[in-house]
């Protein structure tokens, strides 16, 4: 199997290469759109701020390239976001391949929210094995309120979608790759599916 | 429901865990990743490494580590001590850190606060600040408590969230080593002053202290040393305490 992890300047992949490579897998990085279109499954990762990320993926032309993918894509955190249609951090235009708008958390709660929070209403395979409102380790300003496409919700102040899967596209707000042992398992499903 | 993160803190020099630490079934007791496994598997929510190598390599030495550590473990980690560019951030976070914090640096040159913040994002950047009360006013102090400035901790506190800080690190120097329970009061004012997660720093020695702290001092996070390498606590004996008293802890 093939995995790629979409390499775009965004932090911490290595974190997710070591993951992949605890659950037995060899992952490759990669910023090319042959290479990326050849895999089996890719992630695309992110951590960072949103317009220098989306800065990046429009200079190396992937913004093009990631809406047409056809295999299983896991976005992670920023890289959920990005896969939206704008995120309010640095007023930035997304992918669009979900059609919602990436929203701050109000002052009501401490933002960044940073820590372990629950999931749940759980409605994928990518979520095989895990109970209702486990945690998971988040670190996040922005966030995606509840849709069509949700498959897990979390609730900091406002209940809001955690995960959302539309057609072979999956996005995660959480970190698996930093969430323990049931972490671990939802990568091993995405990557399993 | 977000829940209240307990954060083991290893000392390191020269890629070495330097407080003795009372493991016994430690292999080697000097190796902070297997140690860093250890409270990964007992219910750590974080881990902070605090490197105080003054050697020319410890750069190299420092990534090295922070690389092995994220080879090993699944929970978030943060590395601090003596990082003072981007330069240094980006290698760190390269390596596979979840975040950094910072301090003197941090004070010798606020704006490096706002340069790490736009590059990296507010949620890599943590800003220490050690403190202790001087004539009844709380000042900033650096070298690990040992020269005073002109900074008031509350004053400073709120600056480095208006720079950019995603969370602040917060030790108190007159609380630190005590074992008498966390600087509560100050904590609690600082909860109330800035909208970004305190982690409480300095005086943990029993676990009702925890339960203050998180009550009382209205912290994110609690952060402790000794207490945790020399198992005079069980993090899992603590977090159950904690959900006892119906404060949110992951189990």
């Amino acid at each position: 199997m093939k995995i790629v992890i979409i390499n775009y300047g965004a932090g911490n992949i290595q974190s997710i290469k070591f993951a992949i490579k605890r659950l037995g897998y060899d992952s490759i990085l990669s910023d090319d759109a042959e290479e990326i279109k050849s895999a089996n499954k890719i992630i695309f990762p992110g951590v960072g701020e949103a317009s220098n990320a989306m800065g990046k993926l429009i200079s190396t032309g992937l913004d093009k390239v990631i809406p047409t993918l056809t295999q299983p894509v896991l976005g992670i955190c920023l890289g959920m976001q990005l896969m939206c249609n704008h995120c309010e951090e640095g007023n930035t235009q997304g992918l669009g391949i979900f059609n919602y708008d990436v929203v701050k958390f109000d002052a009501s709660q401490k933002v960044p929210q940073i820590g372990w929070n629950q999931i749940e209403n759980l409605k994928s395979k990518l979520f095989s094995g895990i109970d209702e409102k486990e945690f998971m380790y988040l670190v996040h300003s922005f966030y995606v309120p509840l849709n069509k496409e949700t498959i897990a919700t979390t609730e900091y102040g406002v209940k809001y979608a955690s995960a959302m899967q539309k057609d072979n596209f999956y996005g995660v707000q959480f970190h698996p790759e930093k969430s323990s042992t049931a972490g671990a398992q939802i990568l091993k499903n995405f990557l399993e599916l | 429901m977000l829940t209240k993160r307990i954060i083991p803190c290893l000392d390191i020099k020269n890629g070495r865990t330097v407080k003795g630490v009372n493991f016994t079934n430690l292999r080697d007791a000097g190796d902070p990743v297997e140690l860093a496994e250890i409270y990964a598997n007992n219910g750590a929510d974080e881990l902070v490494f605090l490197d105080i190598t003054a050697t020319e390599q410890r750069r190299k030495t420092l990534s090295e580590l922070v690389m092995h550590v994220a080879e090993k473990i699944n929970i978030p980690f943060t590395v601090g001590g003596g990082i003072s560019s981007v330069e240094d951030v980006e290698i760190l976070l390269n390596s596979g850190a979840d975040k950094v914090s910072i301090n003197s640096s941090a004070v010798k040159n606020p704006q490096l606060i706002n340069e790490l913040a736009a590059k990296f994002g507010s949620q890599c950047i943590v800003v220490a600040i050690d403190a202790k009360q001087v004539e009844g006013e709380w000042m900033v102090h650096l070298v690990g408590g040992k020269v005073p400035t002109e900074i008031k901790l509350f004053d400073w506190a709120k600056e480095v969230e208006n720079r950019g800080a995603g969370e602040i690190l917060f030790t108190s120097m007159d609380h630190d080593g005590t074992k008498n329970g966390f600087a509560n009061n100050a904590l609690a004012h600082l909860s109330s002053l800035v909208n970004i997660p305190i982690i409480a720093s300095g005086g943990a020695g029993n676990i009702q202290h925890f339960t203050d702290v998180f009550i009382e001092g209205k912290a994110d996070a609690a952060l402790a040393a000794s207490v945790f390498h020399f198992k005079e606590i069980e993090i899992i004996d603590l977090k159950k305490e904690l959900k006892n008293n119906n404060i949110p802890v992951r189990l």
